[in-house]
């Protein structure tokens, strides 16, 4: 069973490896993008990590609005609303209960993977966050590592695709040929799963 | 409509990644509907003088040019949109009656502030942002 403590240390676990990462994700993000997505999650893990700690959320579900809250408040960009979105219905969606099976995490985040696609309008194929969440949730029923590989699978896979949401969009075709950073940051997210189970 | 807000205005909120384009917007807006003291707002940048979006910024906003009548909030791309639906979505963070207004940024914000400075409802000031889209210019 996962508990709260559990999802505490896949947000912090996130944060580390958006802090880790923020430099390529704003590389990824400067032919296509606005070259902010690595600063703009940066700052918002960091506000998710400090207001985790301040409030001390007691259940799963309560960690993740918290955490989803934050993001919509302060990254500034798109990805706070869509990851914002993406982690406060997942904690809806998980319930007040202080413990919650692997199975029950699989089905909420498909509940905040498809909240996403409401709110942005994007499908798989897009080239955006969902072509790593899709895979990555599909997996999830075989565990952290299957999620990890097919997000990160997801998001490589990207590369080739011509943009259809989003500032890139505007490209048209030289958006191919770019691994989307969206995508790139939601396969970190998922990665971090492992990185929690691990403790 | 006939509640308690009767003679109250609807409010306009303006949300650009810019805080200059914001702030134009409301003044030209503001201008062009002859100095009515409609209550407009901008909502533009991150807060921190940079592009970007700042849902801190929009929610003060609404909650300044809240008459009673509803708000309507004129965005202009990407995540001005996402974050004004995501707040939406939140339930408590905007206040009743508030709602995104599918319009283009300049020419909606000027319907929205000019019909709202004849009292109009909220549903009359969205249709009128609205419109806009409709006005070829050749």
């Amino acid at each position: 069973m996962l508990d709260a403590q559990f999802f505490r240390r896949w947000m912090t676990a996130t944060a580390a490896s958006v802090d880790r990462e923020a430099e390529r994700l704003t590389a990824l993000d400067s032919p296509i993008g606005d070259a902010d997505h690595g600063s703009n999650l940066q700052r918002g893990f960091r506000a998710v990590r400090a207001a985790l700690d301040k409030e001390e959320p007691g259940t799963p579900g309560a960690v993740l609005t918290l955490a989803g809250r934050q993001l919509i408040s302060t990254v500034g960009g798109a990805s706070g609303p869509l990851y914002g979105t993406l982690l406060r219905r997942t904690g809806k969606a998980l319930g007040d209960g202080a413990e919650v099976g692997e199975d029950d995490l699989a089905r909420a985040l498909r509940a905040g993977v498809d909240a996403v696609m409401a709110l942005g309008g994007a499908a798989p194929g897009d080239k955006t966050m969902i072509d790593a969440l899709v895979p990555a949730v599909d997996a999830l029923g075989d565990g952290f590592a299957a999620a990890r590989a097919a997000a990160e699978e997801g998001a490589v896979a990207t590369t080739p695709l011509r943009a259809r949401k989003g500032r890139a969009s505007y490209l048209g075709e030289r958006s191919v040929g770019h691994q989307d950073p969206g995508a790139t940051s939601a396969a970190l997210l998922i990665a971090a799963l492992g990185e929690a189970g691990d403790e | 409509m006939s509640d308690a807000a009767d003679n109250a205005l609807v409010g306009v909120v303006l949300v650009s990644h810019s805080a200059q384009v914001a702030a134009s917007v409301a003044e030209l807006a503001r201008g062009l509907a002859g100095g009515a003291d409609v209550p407009v707002a901008p909502a533009g940048g991150t807060g921190a003088g940079e592009l970007g979006t700042s849902a801190e910024l929009i929610a003060a906003a609404a909650a300044s040019v809240d008459r009673g009548a509803g708000v309507a909030v004129l965005t202009d791309l990407g995540s001005a949109v996402l974050t004004v639906k995501a707040l939406l979505a939140e339930g408590d963070e905007l206040p009743p009656r508030t709602s995104l207004v599918d319009a283009p940024f300049v020419e909606g914000a000027v319907a929205a502030v000019v019909t709202a400075a004849t009292g109009a409802d909220l549903a009359a000031v969205e249709a009128a942002a609205e419109e806009a889209y409709r006005y070829r210019k050749v």
